[in-house]
């Protein structure tokens, strides 16, 4: 019986006696010291994930998004990063006051991540079957012999036809849409609690992007895995989050279950985002846009980051940055789930 | 693995110094060309700073030697034992840094023996630069038969053993003065920016620039001098600058071999060679043309290093 | 040989073309890439058939979509149009002339008047030239365009016109972000005051809060100039909000155009529909209620396409004759005369009507 099967049948909790969050993300800080200044990239982040749940992190360039990512990996390159303050949680277990050696066994293990280029994420003269089964070798000591049944066993998982006779092939006689499944394959090899996917398909053709996408929220629901899925295709998290968390700036504006979000946004930057994709299903004449450009992350606006290109801003944004609060219903219930960082999220929601 | 996300980061990350259209109020940015922004880098580079003092140094030296010394290089006088102490204290005379075995002055040679270096290394580079960037350019803008003829060509140089076949041109000449060494040395050493410049040449010439120039119309001279050449000089800078401390030290070594300058030129190379001979007895002979021509090399690389640096297209 | 009638083609390139009439057509274009082997003596031992027998017209004053996805030959189609590939086989007519044959002066008038908006801002902007002289040089190239002393309040003036402050003309490309530097590109585009404009990918590099700006001021342009616009890009539904027709390719070869409505909402071959329900729709609600054709496998090489219909490994629909016979892109025969927005060009043999994107 394989690793896999063993699992497959016992998609319970793993890793015993923590009850919280699998990962928990607090207060995050981190700048870059570049030669024009000191940019922050992420200020004062707070998110979690659960086993078996899907957090979508949605934002444009500078946003922040894929820096929080790569902190919580361990892969930020410091310098010029570097994280002056905040915790990241594994199990309750804070991730940066651990050894360089046990950060180790967590990534890979029990953290993986799937980057948006499959290509240059393979080692080009190496066979995809020696890459997927070196996991196997290196972590579990198997034989070569074995690792290469294991390797053709994970390439069936993620759906890539003809596996036994591809196996010996090198990344680039696959297609992007191939190659991406050899990176799932890769993250999944060692069963890990959680996954981190950058953009996973925004370098894939629609057609494919769906095969990817769905073959993703399957194996997460089999394993039981948290995924944390990053993205600025709100088409894309559309289909498969659980709950949002739309960062600006280097902070996160607007949480939500995802149904909500969409439904009714609680800052005027999701609504203006939602606002200014043009639809399938409709033929509009001009499309609403955010006037203004994107923060430049050296000389953030003072307040709320998003000040100068809203059109609620007053002074108040001009001057005191607003805090991520929970949301409630126009007579007060509760929206469980539900945060936004809007000096204004009453009328954004509710006028 | 990590390279992608790690270019992917600082993009993410420091975003373009942008300004934003609707807030004019804010201080007006300068205009600021990539050239000016690597110069910006390079005046605060160390490495740039000293290297190119000590090339200054060189430059001044070699242009105006009676600056430096009044002793003649040639004029040697047996009344100065070579085994004499050398007069340490006595910076910038004569007798500093000793004598040599015919009792001339080691230092007035060593003045006077830069120039025959530093016009050696820097007419290579020129040539070179010239000839093999427009090899280059030719060979990699037009492509087809032409760059299958070039690209041969260049081959079959670049094959020949550097040395070995400056060495073999020299035997054609019977007088060796510094520009035959010069042609020697060029005539080898073309190949390096020719293949440098190709390559350069063939990526840009695919750059959606120089589409857009070609849809507008413009002819091969402006597509050239405009949209290619500017772009591809960087790595070609750099490339010249590490080969001229090359240059510098293949001179060196041919007139060490006897094939290059010989006496009575005055050079660094001839110096050693013939300080080799007095090694146990006499060391400073051989030491300081030897100290200065390593200085010098040395100076040209850690320029090269820190221009490449400042022109790492990757840290913008 | 163009060279000998320059001076007639230069007068007929000048005449106007009425609206709704064609500006553009299309014929049989192919482009097919060699494969060789060798080093000196290179032998083709194949090609890569990039574009393979597309034909379409553009008509003046309208935008054209033309969508597929990576590798279906649209990006090469743009090139083909600017001249920037010559073709291999067929024709393209610009006011009645064949402008794949053209070059020397003849070619260059028409550059005049087809000009191009690159997909990438960071690499389609010569980074060592000042805007100034990026969006000036059209009129270095064409000096007939504008006196000297004129260009530099020209420049201002474009600038303007795509949203940039004027003051900004002696910047370099680095200094802006991406909507600006696609501004920019759309300045050095309009600059020579062209009739047609190749726009290959124009905002799918730029983030989603931008892309908006930017599709509003193309089509701000595109009233203020009479532009007609030839739309290449992968993602349908910015297709959908800026095209009047829209073509969907795939493989090289032009698998259906029609009207936007007939397109995305009667579409009749099965790529077209495969390709409408893959798209993640923003809107959580609408997915639930919607049918998604998931298509197996990956694009064929275009280097050994299938036989007959090259559409054929992937579809649901494929039977013995679609590898025998290659359909062509016509009215299908059961909608032959019917009053219909099925009724439009789609090469499929069993082409039937299925709407694939949820009312709204």
């Amino acid at each position: 019986m394989s690793i896999i099967d063993k699992t497959a049948a016992v998609p319970a909790p793993r890793g015993g006696d923590h009850t919280g969050p699998l990962l928990e993300v607090r207060d995050l800080h981190v700048e870059f010291h570049t030669r024009d200044g000191v940019a922050k990239a992420v200020n004062g982040v707070n998110y979690s994930v659960n086993a078996g749940e899907t957090l979508a992190v949605l934002g444009e360039s500078g946003s922040g998004k894929s820096v929080t990512a790569q902190a919580i990996m361990g892969i930020l390159d410091m310098p010029p990063g570097k994280i002056p303050q905040g915790e990241i949680l594994f199990r309750g277990e804070d991730m940066l006051k651990m050894s360089e050696e046990e950060r180790r066994k967590i990534r890979g293990r029990k953290i993986a991540m799937i980057f948006q280029d499959a290509l240059s994420s393979l080692n080009p003269v190496l066979t995809v079957g020696y890459q997927l089964g070196e996991m196997f070798r290196v972590h579990h000591g198997m034989s070569k012999k074995d690792a290469k049944v294991k390797a053709i066993e994970l390439m069936d998982k993620v759906k890539i036809p003809a596996a036994k006779a591809r196996v010996s092939d090198y990344p680039h006689q696959f297609s992007g849409g191939m190659r991406q499944r050899i990176m799932i394959a890769m993250a999944l090899a060692l069963e890990p609690d959680l996954i981190i996917a950058d953009e996973p398909t925004t370098a894939l053709d629609v057609t494919v992007q769906a095969q990817v996408m769905d073959l993703l929220a399957e194996l997460q629901q089999e394993y039981n895995m948290g995924l944390i899925l990053i993205t600025h295709d709100l088409g894309v998290v559309a289909d498969v989050a659980d709950k949002i968390a739309v960062m600006y700036a280097g902070r996160i504006v607007e949480q939500a279950p995802v149904h909500e979000l969409y439904k009714r946004p609680a800052h005027p930057y999701t609504r203006g985002l939602l606002d200014s994709i043009p639809r399938l299903d409709q033929k509009g004449q001009e499309l609403y846009a955010i006037k203004g450009l994107p923060p430049n992350l050296l000389k953030v606006p003072t307040g709320c980051a998003f000040n100068p290109r809203c059109p609620k801003a007053d002074d108040l944004c001009r001057t005191e940055i607003p805090a991520l609060v929970p949301v409630t219903e126009q007579n007060g219930a509760d929206l469980p789930g539900r945060k936004s960082a809007c000096h204004f999220w009453k009328e954004t929601i509710h006028g | 693995m990590p390279d992608v996300t790690k270019t992917a980061t600082v993009e993410d990350a420091v975003a373009t110094p942008s300004v934003d259209a609707s807030a004019p109020a804010e201080k007006p940015e300068k205009a600021r060309s990539l050239w000016g922004d690597a110069w910006a880098d390079l005046r605060r580079n160390p490495y740039f700073i000293v290297s190119s003092v000590l090339i200054a140094l060189l430059l001044l030296i070699s242009a105006w030697p009676t600056l430096f010394t009044s002793a003649s290089p040639t004029a040697g006088d047996l009344v100065h034992h070579f085994l004499s102490k050398p007069e340490l204290s006595k910076v910038g005379s004569a007798e500093w840094l000793g004598y040599d075995q015919q009792g001339r002055s080691v230092y007035a040679r060593l003045i006077h023996g830069t120039s025959a270096s530093v016009t050696v290394g820097i007419a290579v580079t020129a040539i070179v630069t010239v000839v093999g960037g427009i090899m280059g350019m030719i060979s990699g803008y037009f492509g087809g038969m032409i760059d299958a003829v070039l690209s041969r060509l260049t081959d079959v140089f670049f094959g020949i053993p550097f040395l070995l076949g400056a060495m073999v041109v020299l035997q054609a000449f019977v007088e060796r003065t510094v520009w035959v060494v010069v042609f020697a040395l060029a005539f080898l050493g073309w190949t390096q920016i020719t293949r440098v410049m190709r390559g350069a040449v063939i990526t840009i010439k695919q750059a959606d620039y120089v589409h857009a120039a070609k849809a507008l119309g413009a002819g091969t001279t402006r597509i050239l001098f405009r949209h290619i050449l500017p772009n591809a000089m960087a790595p070609v800078i750099v490339v010249a600058t590490i080969a001229l401390g090359g240059y510098i030290s293949a001179e060196a070594t041919l007139s060490y071999l006897g094939l290059g300058l010989a006496a009575p030129t005055v050079s660094w190379g001839v110096d050693i060679s013939a300080g080799v001979a007095q090694i146990r007895v006499a060391p400073h002979v051989l030491l300081w043309p030897s100290i200065m021509l390593s200085l010098t090399v040395l100076a040209f690389i850690m320029l090269g290093e820190a221009v490449r640096n400042a022109l790492d297209p990757k840290l913008r | 040989m163009a060279d000998l009638n320059d001076e007639a083609v230069a007068a007929a390139l000048d005449a106007p073309v009425g609206r709704g009439e064609p500006i553009l057509q299309v014929r049989n274009l192919k482009k097919h890439f060699p494969l060789t082997q060798g080093i000196l003596f290179k032998k083709q031992v194949g090609a890569v058939k990039a574009v393979d027998g597309v034909s379409f017209d553009l008509y003046q004053g309208e935008t054209l979509g033309i969508v597929g996805e990576s590798g279906c030959g649209k990006s090469t189609v743009a090139k083909l149009l600017m001249n920037l590939e010559r073709a291999t086989a067929g024709e393209v007519f610009y006011k009645g002339q064949d402008i794949t044959k053209l070059s020397g002066r003849a070619l260059k008038a028409v550059r005049r008047n087809i000009q191009m908006v690159f997909q990438d801002p960071y690499t389609s902007l010569n980074p060592r030239m000042t805007v100034g002289d990026i969006i000036g040089e059209p009129f270095d190239i064409h000096s007939e365009v504008a006196p000297k002393g004129d260009r530099r309040r020209k420049v201002q003036e474009l600038l303007d016109v795509v949203g940039l402050n004027p003051e900004y003309i002696n910047r370099y490309p680095h200094q802006f972000s991406g909507g600006q530097r696609q501004r920019i590109g759309i300045a050095r585009g309009l600059a020579l005051n062209p009739e047609i404009i190749i726009c290959d990918e124009p905002v799918s590099a730029l983030d989603v809060s931008v892309q908006a700006q930017v599709i509003n001021l193309m089509g701000k342009l595109q009233d203020e100039f009479n532009l007609s616009y030839v739309f290449i890009a992968h993602d349908l539904s910015i297709v959908r909000h800026i095209s009047d027709r829209v073509g969907v390719m795939y493989l090289g070869k032009m698998a259906e155009i029609g009207t936007d409505e007939q397109i995305y909402e009667h579409p009749t071959h099965p790529y077209t529909q495969a390709l409408l329900s893959a798209v993640p729709v923003p809107d959580p609600e609408a997915r639930a209620h919607r049918e998604r054709i998931i298509l197996t496998g990956d694009v064929p090489s275009p280097a050994n396409p299938p036989s007959g219909c090259s559409f054929r490994t992937r579809c649901w629909k494929a039977q013995e004759k679609c590898s025998q016979e290659a359909p062509v892109l016509a009215i299908p025969e059961r909608f032959k005369g019917q009053d219909t927005p099925a009724a439009h060009f789609s090469a499929c043999h069993f082409a039937e009507e299925k709407n694939v994107v949820p009312a709204h």
